[in-house]
């Protein structure tokens, strides 16, 4: 019993991270219709700034901060910069254009900082509750706790940005139809830079998060991004819930897998777990019903 | 009379790489050997990506299983190489099949990142079953030069002839099938899938096809790979690999067989290039990210000042000029850049959305 | 805001080789309805567009008061006052009713925007009731009035309709022309009517104009042109 408690806390932990990294990819989605290969990536560079800030000044909240404002700054620059001009063009494009953003981003990383495996600080403790005797493991530690909030609360933000505001009003419709969008005078180019800039916010909270485990290096977020990607493939890319649902149950099964079976076979059971969802619901779990073109 | 043209074609060819691999060192030679498996394996994907139009992330899991697959029917049945190569290519093709058969009703990022898990996920068997496996270490194997050859012929060498031989026959055969039925049928279904079905073609069975075929191929490539190199490691196979893959099937040009050796020599001969270049002008502790951070550059620049790959810039060079070819030499040529006409920027009409 | 004169000038515009407008030039002065009819093909759509900014003008020039339109983007465009309402679509069938007219609202001052949605609510009441509900759920008729009241939010300058009455009941269409006609006498809006339903169209306008084949035929007031039987019965069929 006690396992299954701690695997599943560890599970939510986890799941949470995937969740944050799976939303920030629905939200480019949504936007442009573009999938951000070097999303992950992103989030491991304002890590590294971060560590930098920290490192200078001591204080952690101050590199924390700085990590969610790079994030918003670096999204919405890449936007503008690398995936604007390949509007129009081929998609395929698109793709090979942000895995060569991926590819340079973890290159530059490497050139400025070194690929030597760095200790990420984490500003709450790690060590799992204790009811009793009873461990609750990891996914019970204050930080375990902390992160599950942060990045619940940041998905509710968006929530009510998207639903009770005009700014959300405006994403909505230039992610719906750009062409009514403009006709009501919306200005989509804005619009879509700042969805980028939201994404890049998230995924640079999931990176401050996560990278206290996985430990700071060029490639360090490589595999939570795969297993981020997954769980919005998982939820459905069109659905910021689903994004969320999906990351939690992917972290709860991996860790299911990994406690119970082996620790070799977590992604054969994300592998089998994507696909047996995807032969059911192509589209994502929430996907909602595409219409034929005929 | 098309296939007496690739035949003929397919032998002047060999002969051409085979004198110019008895020119090169062994090092070269190895880069030779390297360099034809690798554009194996991207011939096979661009056949997927730009001519069936389905996106694989994770063909680097096809080579993973060519690979091993040689390495344990070396190592077991010591079978002759040609034969192992062929089974190799076999194995690889089931393997696609099913994955072609799970992943058939998915499209574009749903495809995507379906293969993408099974790149990752794949490799991890070496480490679950490591008593057939070797796990981290893999596999190490021998391949020894044929008698007929003589016994001091260079291994190298040897190993640069299998994968250029092997190379030119994919290469016939892909060929032949791009221009046949199923070829036509691949881009009528990359072009406007309902449309296909509505005519009549079998959009399932289709897609199943290229991921065979593909899969096939990154098998031969996997095989042709483990042979030079001796040996089978799960870290030979990384997403990564994949990765590399695809970004050298966009920049040689997409859906263009020619555009796919462009691939392969830019993926294989440009990283260790300018690792040299780095460690000559002092970037010596950032060197082995400066050829990584170059190729990135490399990607993004390509993509958006020449969206149509190598190929396609090459296209654009000869268009002009191609005509004025006369003679058969030009008539090939003609036919070459006709043929290439026939799937330009195929992705424009791929599907967007899930 | 008050109304505006539209002033196109020899525009030439298209999509792909051909053009499509060879050369068409209409005024439109404040607070009047201009209709714009002829048969399908003419360059009706394809003269919105290019006003709206979707379409490129070659040459010429379109002109809202002062200001020239040529070379600005569809969102610009709009927000100088220009209200498009392109034929069969527009609604974003995602989002609920009330968003579709939030939408429109969001070119308005924040103090107006309750107040000139409720005047919405009140002239509409098909709206009214669905407002929480979806806009995939509303019929093709309930839609027109929806795209027209969203436009109608941003209180434009000038208003382009494409055949606001395609796929309408005849009751409807008669409620569409009653309410356009309603704008131009109480707020003095300058509207485009592009219509195929000429009649319709110019019972209601102070002027029309028939294009064929991408040039202007006839210019004349809308009387006058409803009772030149020869040229109706040529381009407009009637």
């Amino acid at each position: 019993m006690q396992e299954f408690v701690e695997f599943t806390l560890g599970g939510v932990s986890d799941g949470v991270i995937y969740a944050a990294i799976g939303l920030s990819l629905v939200l480019i989605w949504r936007a442009t219709r573009v999938l951000n290969y070097a999303q992950g990536a992103m989030a491991m560079f304002t890590s590294y700034i971060a560590l930098i800030v920290i490192n200078a000044t001591g204080n952690y909240w101050l590199g924390f901060v700085v990590a969610l404002a790079a994030g918003l700054v670096i999204g919405g620059a890449v936007e503008r910069v690398v995936i604007r001009p390949t509007a129009g063009k081929p998609h395929l494009n698109t793709v090979i254009v942000t895995i060569g953003l991926l590819i340079l981003v973890e290159g530059v990383a490497g050139m400025i900082y070194g690929s030597k495996n760095r200790s990420f600080p984490t500003p709450y403790s790690i060590v799992g509750a204790k009811i009793g005797s009873f461990d609750l493991g990891q996914g019970s530690s204050p930080s375990a706790v902390f992160t599950a909030v942060a990045v619940l609360a940041a998905a509710g933000l968006l929530a009510v940005l998207f639903r009770y505001t005009s700014v959300g009003l405006r994403m909505r419709a230039s992610a719906f139809s750009g062409t009514v969008a403009q006709l009501m005078g919306v200005r989509v180019g804005r619009i879509t830079t700042f969805g980028w800039a939201l994404a890049g916010f998230i995924g640079a909270l999931a990176g401050m998060l996560v990278t206290p485990q996985t430990f700071l290096y060029p490639n360090s977020m490589d595999s939570i991004f795969v297993l981020g990607f997954t769980a919005a493939v998982i939820g459905g890319l069109d659905s910021p819930v689903g994004a969320i649902v999906g990351g939690l149950i992917l972290g709860v099964l991996l860790n299911y897998v990994t406690g119970y079976v082996g620790s070799n076979l977590p992604e054969l059971a994300g592998l089998a777990l994507l696909i047996l969802v995807l032969m059911f619901r192509p589209s994502g779990l929430f996907a909602s019903t595409a219409t034929r073109q005929v | 009379m098309t296939l007496a043209r690739h035949v003929g074609l397919a032998i002047v060819g060999c002969v051409v790489l085979l004198v110019l691999s008895s020119k090169l060192d062994a090092y070269r030679q190895y880069q030779m050997a390297q360099v034809a498996a690798t554009v194996v394996a991207v011939a096979g994907l661009t056949v997927l990506i730009g001519i069936s139009g389905q996106l694989s992330i994770g063909h680097g899991a096809f080579m993973f299983v060519g690979g091993y697959a040689t390495a344990l029917l070396v190592i077991h049945l010591n079978w002759p190489l040609p034969v192992v190569i062929v089974a190799s290519a076999v194995v690889a093709g089931l393997a696609g099949g099913i994955m072609g058969v799970a992943a058939a009703r998915l499209r574009g990022p749903y495809l995507a990142g379906a293969t993408l898990m099974l790149a990752v996920a794949l490799p991890a068997v070496a480490y679950q079953w490591q008593g057939v496996f070797g796990g981290d270490q893999g596999l190490d194997f021998t391949v020894t030069t044929p008698g007929f050859l003589g016994a001091s012929f260079q291994l190298t060498e040897w190993q640069a002839w299998v994968c250029c031989v092997a190379l030119v026959i994919v290469f016939v055969l892909l060929a032949n099938l791009l221009r046949s039925r199923v070829g036509r049928s691949w881009r009528a279904l990359r072009d406007n899938e309902t449309a296909a079905a509505l005519a009549g073609l079998n959009v399932a069975r289709l897609r199943v096809l290229a991921f065979v075929v593909s899969a096939a191929c990154a098998g031969v490539a996997g095989s042709l790979l483990a042979m030079t190199m001796l040996n089978v490691t799960p870290g030979a196979f990384t997403l990564a690999l994949s990765i590399q893959l695809l970004t050298a099937v966009v920049l040689g040009g997409l859906g263009s067989l020619v555009g796919a050796v462009w691939g392969g020599i830019i993926l294989v001969l440009v990283p260790p290039f300018l690792t040299d270049f780095a460690a000559s002008h002092g970037f010596s502790s950032a060197s082995a990210s400066v050829p990584i951070a170059g190729y990135g550059l490399v990607l993004i620049l390509v993509m958006l000042l020449f969206p149509a790959g190598i190929q396609g810039g090459v296209r654009r060079l000869l268009g002009p000029v191609a005509p004025a070819a006369a003679g058969p030499v030009g008539a090939i040529g003609r036919r070459l850049a006709r043929r290439l006409e026939e799937s330009p920027g195929a992705e424009t009409r791929q599907e967007r959305s899930g | 805001m008050a109304a505006a004169s539209l002033a196109v000038a020899d525009v030439v515009a298209g999509y792909g080789s051909a053009p499509v407008l060879n050369g068409v030039s209409i005024t439109a002065p404040p607070g009047t309805i201009t209709a714009v009819l002829g048969a399908n093909g003419a360059g009706k759509t394809t003269l919105l567009r290019t006003i709206s900014g979707f379409v490129r003008a070659r040459s010429g020039q379109v002109r809202l008061d002062e200001l020239s339109l040529i070379r600005l983007a569809p969102d610009h465009i709009a927000r100088a006052g220009v209200a498009h309402v392109p034929e069969g679509q527009g609604v974003i069938t995602e989002l609920t009713v009330e968003e579709n007219l939030k939408l429109g609202l969001l070119l308005r001052r924040r103090a107006e925007r309750a107040a000139a949605l409720e005047d919405v609510y009140g002239r509409f009441a098909i709206l009214a009731d669905r407002r929480r509900r979806g806009a995939a759920t509303l019929s093709g008729g309930e839609r027109q009035i929806l795209v027209i009241a969203r436009a109608l939010l941003s209180a434009p300058r000038v208003l382009l309709l494409d055949e606001p009455s395609l796929g309408l009941a005849p009751k409807i269409v008669a409620q569409v022309m009653d309410l356009v006609r309603h704008l131009r006498d109480e707020r003095g809006l300058t509207v485009l009517l592009v219509e195929q339903n000429a009649r319709s169209a110019l019972s209601i306008a102070d002027q029309g104009v028939v294009l064929n084949l991408g040039k202007v035929v006839a210019t004349a007031a809308a009387a006058e042109l409803a009772a030149d039987v020869a040229l109706r019965r040529h381009y407009l069929g009637f």
